[in-house]
């Protein structure tokens, strides 16, 4: 394995594996906010007991996400030293603004968690909402960063050096609104309907509980307009992929030659005619680039990124169906409760969310290579001098392994088994 | 001298600076846990765990800050250090992660209180030698002579950083053996961490003598500046001696930071000496004006929101640990 490949392993499994507890820590205040005020206006002692579940499984998984965030703020550095010299004064701005939305975040978790008996009832749940919010900002600022890396803006380059830096319009980059949206949509859609896929499960096996019941009901009212607004802001995006990143289209998409009129290719043979031209422009005569534009050494690994596409895509699409059963049921007051097809249904949507997000970062990060910043620096040319990068991949890897299994027991042994009433 | 590369470096040492009274004292808790003993070993450890608890995640949130505001104002420096001190950066991340957590699983009752205590005892040594590596100069930037033991590992691994490292570990846990004096409403817990605190002060004191007397890479400490850490460390002894605990946490505090800034004011101008001062490391005009405003503004968040933070936790028991004062005159 090469210290480049080894560099861009490690990287990769730090992002997948935070990833994880970043979107969970963007949503889960959310769900945990309204348990709170429903327990406030209803005196359902469920809801409070839910409340407190909840409180619980942020606190392990906001911890796990806190440190993991903190070993990638390093490893910018560790791994790619030459990037962050160069990116730095231009991207350091929307990192220090994440700082402070962060450090936001902790202190009233803290206080969340720790607050019940110590602040008053209306204090805590403006905690809760504080968390909430700046657990958004801070995804939002650090996807800054890296649409940034896809669509760099802000300065002018020459003789390998950045002139002219302007940190407020690399903020404004064209790839931040489509990459914001979509990432905070994934955030709220996969944990809620994690959460209400979980309770779903358990409420096959146990139909009468009220915990299950209204756990359920609140990932639902999180996650399912989020799963349905997804596709949106997916096809959003790839619309600004299809402009500014002509090359990551096409190898999402595995589209080898430029042409108009262009299929859609799914999986490995399926084309539908046309399709392509008419997602990515809305016409569908348009000519879309195909990867023969660029020479074979600026392609992307075709094959990964197309299949990493294809499987976020179609675990998005159950998402949305699922979001919009969901929605016929609740308009028709009908009870989730009951039907077991709609729980069967929801419990395989559990994983999907978080699937469809690792599959997304793919896509993305895999789709940029070889470049680090977009047309300006390749990856292999930021690496750290420093060799034999294997070994720290490996440690990093076992360690988030053993993590993660820790990670699941406890949260499973805390939170999710049901409560003995 | 005012300079705004001068503000902006002396921002990121505030930050780093809070992190060691704050979060070092998180670490210097865990050093306790694993060297609970005696009668009230199990209610020493009660004590510990409910004092971090609440805190620790904002008070890791410096580091964050100092290290973002690095690279975004002093880019150069940050990828020296990376390069430089990768391995011993790499395994204090592996000691951060699990100290933190493992800690929040004994919290849930998942186990892992050892874990906790281990990486406590563990990663302030590896910050420390990381600064001692800064401090005497040896960190390079990349490959200088080709050899993978000079670049990598011999910066690092001197017994000046080492000494560095434990002298860390020290200040750590003399801060939080100072600060947990505060914790506890019963005298007797109280009397365990006043013990601890005057051993931990005695340390601190007599590694920084032996320091300074025996490594002539030590950094020349202006002179005031250990008048005054000497003054403050005296103070901190007296305090403790008196049982007046709030005086001993304010000059004990008082005291690391005027080590941390003996440090910083020895190396000034340098960032990475021996050859990359502030300036040369310093981001264009327009980024440093910019980040300083976010600052300015997310001061006015923050400290509000700090200081709420620590009134609804250590607000109440910093009152009783005043009362126990009177009782012991």
């Amino acid at each position: 394995m090469s210290d480049v490949l080894a560099a861009r392993s490690q990287m990769a499994v730090s992002l997948a594996f935070h990833i994880i507890f970043a979107v969970i820590g963007i949503a889960m205040p959310v769900l945990m906010v309204i348990a709170e005020r429903r327990w406030q206006r209803t005196r359902d002692p469920v809801y409070l007991d839910l409340a407190k579940r909840w409180a619980r499984g942020t606190a392990i998984l906001f911890a796990v996400g806190a440190v993991s965030g903190t070993v990638l703020s390093f490893e910018l550095g560790l791994l790619w030293p030459r990037f962050m010299e160069l990116a730095g004064p231009i991207i350091g701005m929307p990192f220090s603004l994440e700082g402070f939305a962060f450090f936001t975040e902790a202190i009233f978790l803290g206080v969340y968690l720790y607050g019940w008996e110590k602040v008053s009832p209306r204090a805590h749940l403006l905690a809760g909402v504080l968390v909430a919010l700046s657990g958004v900002a801070s995804g939002i600022f650090v996807v800054i960063a890296n649409a940034w890396m896809n669509t760099p803006t802000g300065f002018t380059f020459a003789n390998g050096s950045f002139s002219n830096i302007d940190p407020i319009a690399a903020m404004a980059t064209p790839a931040a609104f489509p990459q914001t949206l979509h990432m905070t949509l994934a955030a709220y859609a996969a944990t809620g309907l994690g959460v209400a896929g979980i309770h779903a499960f358990l409420l096959r096996k146990n139909p009468t509980s009220a915990f299950h019941r209204a756990a359920l009901t609140i990932g639902l009212l999180v996650g399912a307009p989020a799963a349905v607004l997804q596709p949106i802001s997916g096809d959003i995006a790839a619309r600004y992929v299809a402009r500014r990143q002509p090359v990551k289209l096409a190898a999402m998409e595995a589209l080898y030659e430029t042409r108009a009129g262009a299929p859609m290719t799914i999986g490995p043979g399926i084309k539908i005619p046309y399709a392509l031209s008419l997602l990515a422009f809305h016409d569908p005569h348009a000519v879309v680039q195909g990867l023969d534009d660029v020479p074979r050494d600026e392609w992307p690994n075709v094959s990964l990124v197309h299949l990493s596409f294809d499987v976020m895509v179609a675990l998005g699409t159950y998402m949305a169906l699922v979001g919009l059963w969901a929605g016929w049921l609740a308009l028709r007051k009908r009870d989730f409760a009951t039907r077991r097809s709609f729980l069967g249904a929801l419990a395989i949507a559990a994983p999907c969310g978080f699937l469809a997000v690792e599959a997304g970062w793919m896509v993305t990060e895999l789709g940029r290579q070889p470049w680090v910043i977009f047309g300006i620096l390749k990856t292999a040319d930021a690496v750290t001098p420093m060799p034999g990068l294997i070994v720290p991949f490996a440690v990093i890897t076992l360690l988030y392994c053993g993590l993660a299994v820790v990670v699941g027991v406890v949260l499973y042994r805390q939170i999710i088994q049901s409560p003995g009433v | 001298m005012l300079s705004l590369p001068n503000v902006l470096a002396g921002i990121v040492l505030v930050s780093l600076t809070a992190y060691v009274l704050f979060g070092g004292a998180d670490f210097g808790g865990g050093v306790w846990y694993l060297l609970a003993s005696g009668p009230r070993r199990a209610q020493q450890r009660e004590v510990i765990a409910k004092a971090i608890a609440p805190v620790w995640e904002a008070n890791h949130v410096w580091l964050i800050l100092a290290i973002v505001l690095l690279f975004t104002c002093f880019p150069r420096a940050f990828a020296v250090i990376a390069i430089g001190l990768h391995i011993p950066l790499t395994l204090m991340l592996i000691g951060i992660v699990l100290r933190g957590s493992a800690f929040v699983f004994q919290s849930y009752g998942g186990g892992g209180g050892r874990v906790f205590a281990t990486a406590s005892l563990v990663t302030p040594v590896l910050l420390g030698m990381c600064v001692g590596a800064v401090a005497s100069g040896t960190v390079w930037w990349g490959v200088r002579d080709g050899s993978f033991v000079t670049s990598f590992i011999g910066s690092w691994l001197t017994p000046f950083a080492f000494a560095v490292g434990v002298f860390t570990l020290a200040c750590f846990a003399f801060l939080a053996a100072v600060y947990l004096t505060l914790e506890p409403k019963d005298a007797q817990l109280q009397e365990d961490f006043r013990t601890r605190a005057l051993l931990a002060g005695l340390a601190v004191v007599v590694l920084a003598a032996i320091g300074l007397a025996v490594f002539p890479e030590a950094p020349s400490v202006h002179a005031g500046i250990i008048a005054l850490t000497a003054a403050a460390a005296l103070t901190a002894f007296w305090s403790l001696w008196r049982r007046r605990y709030r005086i001993a946490r304010a000059t004990a505090a008082a005291e690391v930071v005027f080590i941390v800034w003996g440090w910083a004011v020895a190396q000034y101008p340098y960032l990475v000496p021996p050859d990359l001062t502030i300036v040369d490391a310093a981001s264009p005009r327009v980024t440093l004006e910019l980040v300083l405003t976010a600052v300015l503004v997310g001061a006015v968040v923050l400290f509000p929101s700090l200081l709420y933070l620590m009134r609804v936790f250590k607000g109440n028991r910093a009152l009783k640990g005043r009362l126990g004062d009177d009782a012991h005159p």
